[in-house]
């Protein structure tokens, strides 16, 4: 009990003196996470569309496996971008292992999948619904891809913040590719591990209470920006 | 301003083996409005759908007058459940028009025209989904006409509407056909066949067991069949 009531009490003094390495970590996270997110829902919206859209061979099986990398192990992928990136992996020439670059790549591995299942099971039933409309105005397969993706924009927002949860969360595989470096790639979740096994739980608690706060905040924002249209409009 | 004549030859649509409609041979000349009849499951539905290209064929053909990929991207469909897209009433009648690549100016006023010709210029910035049943086809209607279609089919338009919204629905259609618009409409609603019909396709067990000039079919159909159908009685 002493442990939270101190952490409440970090946070509190932390976010009211804006402490600078604070203020730094948590724009990091933002950073790598929101990019993340953006690069995440490009491929993953589209994906999700195309998928609900076309018909192809093995169309379900590429819909099982994608089902199956939700849950997709971050530490793993950590492993695989990492031994990518690493100067003997292939893209070793680039040079970006222990950057946000590494921890950003790494991160829409993760939330690709889950983004993509869940937009296309809306995307799945809204289709069911437009086929036969969509098909008698002989539309263009990119123009049903993007009537789609404009119609079912609220449904498709809640993929996204799920993937947004997902990657403001995650510590395993950025904690590998980024290295947690002090005011280069520690972020909020890397930190919270660090002064974890520092045994310094209050800090530890301090900055988790404003990761909370953050995901809460950026859930909150995206649904009152969604709240600005119209109510039904959707 | 024509697709026709339509040729259909050993036409047939069938799933898991069981055959939904055909094989159907017709000639559809584009006499102005050829009515599908017939009763419930007789596979009126499917041969529009066909017909349209919205369903496919397991055997024989459909021929337009024309390249079939330049014949789709003149007609128009009107299902008897009207779809409406997520949008307000102004927006799914511009969308048919934007997806062509016409400009947004012009897309809303021919929106604008084509809501005012329906009398639904009161609801432009309604949700589509929020009108009534009888609204939405109105709706659904316009958003088909709007591209100037010269061939437009409609699955049963005025089966869930009342007095009023299918006299003004029909009034539509007339108007189009005056304007040269070929109709291919089903319906087993007699008085609006007789209102309507140039020429009818009677339909019983997915095959079109008559097809003629709407005054004939009328006064002295062939079969037994329409006959009793003309005459109310239930057909099997």
């Amino acid at each position: 009990m002493g442990d939270l009531w101190a952490g409440i009490t970090e946070a509190f003094r932390l976010l009211v003196t804006l402490d600078a390495d604070l203020v730094e970590i948590t724009l990091r996270s933002l950073q790598v996470t929101l990019t993340a997110l953006v690069i995440g829902s490009a491929i993953a919206l589209p994906l999700a569309a195309l998928l609900a859209v076309r018909r192809f061979r093995f169309r379900r099986g590429v819909i099982a496996v994608l089902n199956a990398l939700m849950g997709l192990p971050p530490v793993v992928v950590g492993l695989v971008v990492y031994m990518l990136l690493s100067r003997s992996g292939p893209f070793g020439v680039l040079g970006l292992l222990f950057t946000p670059t590494a921890m950003i790549i790494a991160q829409v591995i993760i939330i690709v999948p889950l983004i993509a299942s869940i937009a296309h099971q809306s995307l799945r039933d809204l289709w069911s619904e437009y086929h036969d409309l969509l098909i008698s105005m002989n539309v263009t397969q990119g123009q049903k891809m993007r009537t789609l993706l404009w119609d079912a924009r609220r449904a498709l927002l809640t993929a996204s913040l799920a993937g947004f949860g997902r990657a403001i969360g995650e510590v395993g595989a950025i904690m590998i590719v980024g290295g947690n470096i002090d005011h280069a790639t520690r972020v909020l979740t890397t930190a919270i591990a660090l002064e974890t096994g520092k045994g310094d739980f209050a800090l530890a608690l301090g900055l988790g209470i404003i990761l909370i706060g953050l995901a809460i905040t950026v859930n909150l924002a995206i649904h009152w920006l969604s709240r600005t249209e119209q109510e039904g409009r959707w | 301003m024509n697709l026709f004549p339509l040729r259909v030859r050993g036409a047939e649509t069938s799933r898991r083996g069981k055959v939904l409609v055909g094989p159907i041979d017709l000639d559809l000349s584009g006499a102005g409005a050829t009515v599908v009849m017939g009763p419930n499951g007789s596979g009126k539905t499917t041969l529009l759908r066909l017909l349209h290209g919205a369903a496919r064929l397991t055997a024989g053909q459909i021929t337009w007058d024309c390249d079939e990929n330049y014949a789709r991207t003149r007609q128009g469909f009107v299902f008897q459940r009207p779809v409406m897209l997520r949008r307000t009433v102004v927006e799914n009648l511009m969308y048919p028009l934007r997806m062509r690549g016409v400009t947004k100016a012009q897309a809303q006023t021919q929106a604008e025209e084509w809501a005012t010709r329906v009398g639904l210029e009161e609801m432009l910035g309604q949700m589509a989904n929020n009108l009534s049943g009888g609204e939405q086809q109105k709706l659904a209607l316009a958003r088909a006409m709007i591209t100037d279609p010269w061939v437009l089919f409609l699955d049963e338009p005025t089966a869930a509407l009342d007095g009023r919204a299918t006299r003004k629905v029909e009034a539509v259609l007339r108007a189009a056909r005056a304007s040269g618009t070929q109709l291919v409409l089903s319906t087993h609603d007699l008085g609006q066949a007789k209102r309507l019909a140039d020429e009818i396709v009677f339909m019983l067990h997915g095959r079109v067991l008559e097809h003629s000039n709407a005054g004939a079919f009328f006064d002295a159909p062939q079969s037994i069949q329409a006959r009793a159908f003309l005459r109310g009685d239930i057909v099997e």
